[in-house]
């Protein structure tokens, strides 16, 4: 605890008695169960750490948990998969090199199936880092905030109305609870965006008028596994998750939303629910990744959202090859222009950020953890859900080809998830005797 | 078909560097074709170094080619004097080193080159317009595929013209790999005496333009010029003057690949004046291995013939994944590669021996997708 983003030993470490003392005392009373487990039930200064979803993603968050200042362990694992679960441990040690005495995971603790959220956020953890396909996420995240656990959770947090509402209620709980979540949004962790945006919020390019945000590249991942490799379509379906909606919300939820989630940021204040896009309207579809091994989600999408204020933002997200390819953001005021990622200017303006910055996938667990550390407010679960939603919207209505307002999207009861969570259970979308899974029609396919 | 290749068995003192030069035993008979099948283009009847000229090379069933410029075979003075201005302690101690004729790119490999590999364009060209499988296609359809990157790699700066970056070194030899099935041509990344002799071009100064730092801006992208609307980035390959020997931008842009893995004094372990033949520095863990040449993002001085780059786990710290990418350098936007060809296509043996294909480095797991 010598590092100068957390406070001296002897503070923390009063402040930490001091919290735990009053909270501790409140505990019975007001939530009785979990709660305690937050106040480093383990009696010193240790935050237990869970990992819930073993992808790539997860093992890699974990090690950035277990890279923090402090102490910190990572003490219990689950998967859907057994061999994700059991692979995990040495992965994550394998990456933190000295540190891997940090992965204190004994036998006992790697869960793996449907349920195995309940049993890492059951087994004594102080926080959990939630890491499995987003559509899972409201679920895990209402059920560890219950069990009074800090969070960290990968975006997006939800891929359908329901699942935002629900983040929404689960987050008034964390916040009542004083618990800390952090949400995988990572660019607000990056130097080059944190200084550019003050920069425009401060007028550097006056009014905003427009903002512009891509996500076009050739895609991702190709399926892991083929139908007839798989026990039961649920299997193939969660294995493959990237191509069923229910579980990724399609990739302008899964990756586009890093870019909406920017332009929200530059646009309006944090959390207001009414700073985000109050319309939208959109075109989309599936032209070149056909192939019935990429299920059902589009491969292109374009979307035009509007402000309160009237302003526009315009984005794409495109996954075919060989096309134009950009991962950003930029914006266009009445005095300039940026991108917001380090980069203003216009008529006598031209500034760049120079600095070197550090990784953001770090930054972002060492502000979560610090703030763990201060009793500090922390909470970015209402953003990352109004995110989650700006970027819902926008399928809603490529998918639909309407125009459809904020508000009767964030009030659709249209609930995307399976009614029972086993893996013989029927998913959402079954194929057609060919394999062939149904693909939304514009003008046809009924979002709301 | 006598060989005109001998590897010295005492290229080294220290017997232990695993020179494979055992292998140059085998080689009094040489030019065996490799498991690359060879096209009967009528450039693979050039046996002679005098019979070397440059080259376009042709993709087949794409619009993308490249160009090849002969590189005389000869020896050079590797490293730099320590009197050199700006020169790190691990340019020498110069030794002498003997190299062998090859082809090398005149440009560093661009984008539309990579991608025809790295995202399967040329196969989805092909199967667009209806061109014909062939074996050097099959051949080239069965080398490993990097899985797709998350992000785009490019970082905005260009990719039309522009030079591949963001790989790491597995990722550029695999691509050499795919290269060599696809043309039919052995193409390997240089070892780093190959690179820094055809950098030099003949020249013994800091620079194959001379010593004088001031005259930079006509030969190299470097940090000083590399600013377009107040952006620091990359450029087109090929638009600065060329090297004596006619190839682009040696000096700057992206920084290369090269075989080699970095020792920071590998130099020492050759005498000074007896010719080093075919000095390769093995490498078998991901770092560090090494990058020539500088880059756009760099100073003047750190784009001088005799630089040493030296990889490092930084260069993917931004990699979110765990493990960590094979294919992708996410944080090394200025590394890039250019090819060589040969003139004696090495033996299976020896390309086994020396590592000279792609060899997954020790520790690593290539995630690879699955068509």
């Amino acid at each position: 605890m010598s590092s100068p983003d957390v406070p001296q030993p002897s503070a923390s470490r009063r402040d930490f008695l001091k919290t735990s003392a009053l909270a501790g005392a409140g505990a019975a009373l007001v939530v009785p169960t979990g709660f305690s487990s937050s106040l480093y039930a383990s009696g010193d200064d240790t935050i237990k750490v869970g990992l819930v979803g073993c992808g790539g993603r997860g093992t890699g968050a974990a090690g950035q948990a277990l890279s923090t200042n402090g102490n910190v362990k990572l003490t219990a694992v689950g998967d859907a998969f057994p061999e994700n679960a059991r692979g995990v441990v040495d992965a994550v040690k394998g990456g933190l090199g000295a540190k891997a005495d940090r992965v204190q995971v004994a036998p006992e603790k790697i869960f793996d199936g449907l349920d195995a959220y309940q049993k890492v956020i059951d087994s004594g953890v102080d926080l959990v880092i939630l890491a499995t396909p987003p559509g899972f996420r409201p679920i895990h995240f209402e059920y560890a905030v219950k069990a009074g656990k800090h969070v960290f959770m990968e975006k997006p947090v939800a891929v359908d109305a329901p699942g935002v509402r629900q983040v929404i209620e689960a987050n008034k709980i964390a916040k009542a609870k004083k618990l800390k979540v952090g949400v995988g949004l990572q660019r607000h962790h990056q130097a080059g965006y944190l200084e550019t945006i003050k920069r425009i919020k401060d007028g550097a390019i006056g009014d905003i008028i427009a903002l512009r945000a891509y996500w076009n590249g050739g895609g991702v991942w190709d399926p892991r596994k083929t139908r007839e490799q798989c026990k039961t379509e649920m299997e193939y379906q969660i294995l493959n998750w990237y191509y069923y909606v229910w579980l990724s919300g399609d990739h302008i939820c899964e990756q586009h939303i890093h870019n909406l989630d920017v332009c929200n940021w530059v646009k309006g204040g944090k959390d207001k629910e009414a700073d985000y896009p109050v319309k939208a309207n959109g075109m989309g579809g599936r032209q070149v990744r056909i192939d019935k091994k990429y299920g059902e989600i589009f491969d292109h999408h374009y979307v035009e959202y509007e402000y309160k204020d009237g302003s526009h933002m315009y984005s794409q997200c495109r996954h075919i090859r060989g096309c134009w390819d950009s991962v950003s953001e930029s914006v266009d005021g009445t005095k300039g222009s940026s991108n917001p990622g380090g980069s203003i200017s216009g008529p006598g303006i031209d500034w760049q950020y120079k600095e070197r910055q550090k990784d953001p996938y770090q930054v972002e667990h060492d502000d979560l953890f610090a703030a763990i550390r201060k009793g500090t407010d922390y909470n970015e679960g209402d953003n990352g859900a109004y995110s989650s939603m700006t970027a819902i919207l926008g399928r809603l209505c490529t998918y639909s080809g309407k125009e459809i307002t904020w508000e009767q999207a964030i009030n659709s009861d249209v609930n995307l998830m399976p009614t029972k969570f086993t893996w013989d259970a029927d998913p959402p979308v079954k194929p057609n005797a060919n394999g062939v899974y149904p693909v939304a029609v514009p003008g046809l396919t009924k979002v709301l | 078909m006598l060989s005109t290749c001998s590897f010295g068995l005492n290229a080294f003192r220290d017997g232990a560097y695993r020179l494979s030069c055992l292998v140059a035993l085998a080689l009094t008979v040489v030019c065996v074709i490799g498991s690359a099948p060879l096209s009967s283009a009528a450039d693979d009847l050039v046996k002679t170094e005098a019979q070397m000229k440059p080259y376009v090379q042709e993709m087949r069933n794409t619009t993308v080619k490249f160009s090849m410029v002969p590189i005389p075979g000869g020896e050079f003075m590797m490293g730099s004097p320590a009197t050199e201005a700006n020169r790190n302690e691990d340019e020498g101690p110069q030794h002498k080193v003997k190299v062998e004729p090859f082809w090398m790119g005149k440009t560093e490999v661009t984008w539309d080159e990579f991608e025809l590999w790295s995202i399967r364009l040329e196969r989805a060209q092909r199967d667009f317009g209806g061109a014909e499988t062939g074996p050097l296609e099959k051949a080239a359809d069965a080398v490993t595929k990097p899985t797709n990157p998350y992000t785009d790699m490019s970082f905005d700066m260009g990719k039309d013209g522009y030079p591949a970056i963001c790989m790491t070194q597995h990722a550029a030899k695999t691509y050499c790999e795919w290269l060599s099935a696809k043309t039919g041509h052995y193409y390997r990344l240089p070892t780093e005496a190959e690179w820094e002799y055809a950098c030099r071009a003949g020249t013994t100064t800091a620079f194959s333009f001379g010593d004088d730092e001031s005259k930079i801006d006509d030969y190299a992208w470097h940090k000083g010029d590399s600013t377009e609307k107040g952006k620091l980035k990359y450029h087109k390959v090929g638009k600065k003057k060329p090297n004596p020997w006619g190839l682009h931008d040696m000096h700057g842009n992206v920084a290369e690949w090269v075989q080699d893995k970095y020792e920071p004094d590998f130099y020492s372990k050759f005498k000074p004046n007896e010719a080093a033949k075919f000095p390769l520095c093995i490498a078998d863990e991901e770092y560090p291995r090494v990058a020539r040449g500088g880059a756009w993002d760099r100073s003047a001085g750190e784009c001088r013939s005799a630089v040493r780059l030296a990889s490092d786990p930084e260069w993917k710290v931004q990699d979110p994944q765990n493990p960590k990418s094979a294919w992708y350098m996410t944080d090394a936007l200025w590394v890039g590669f250019r090819v060589v060809r040969p003139l004696r296509t090495p033996s299976d043996e020896e390309r086994k021996n020396l590592q000279l294909d792609a060899t997954v480095p020790k520790g690593v797991k290539p995630r690879i997708t699955i068509e």
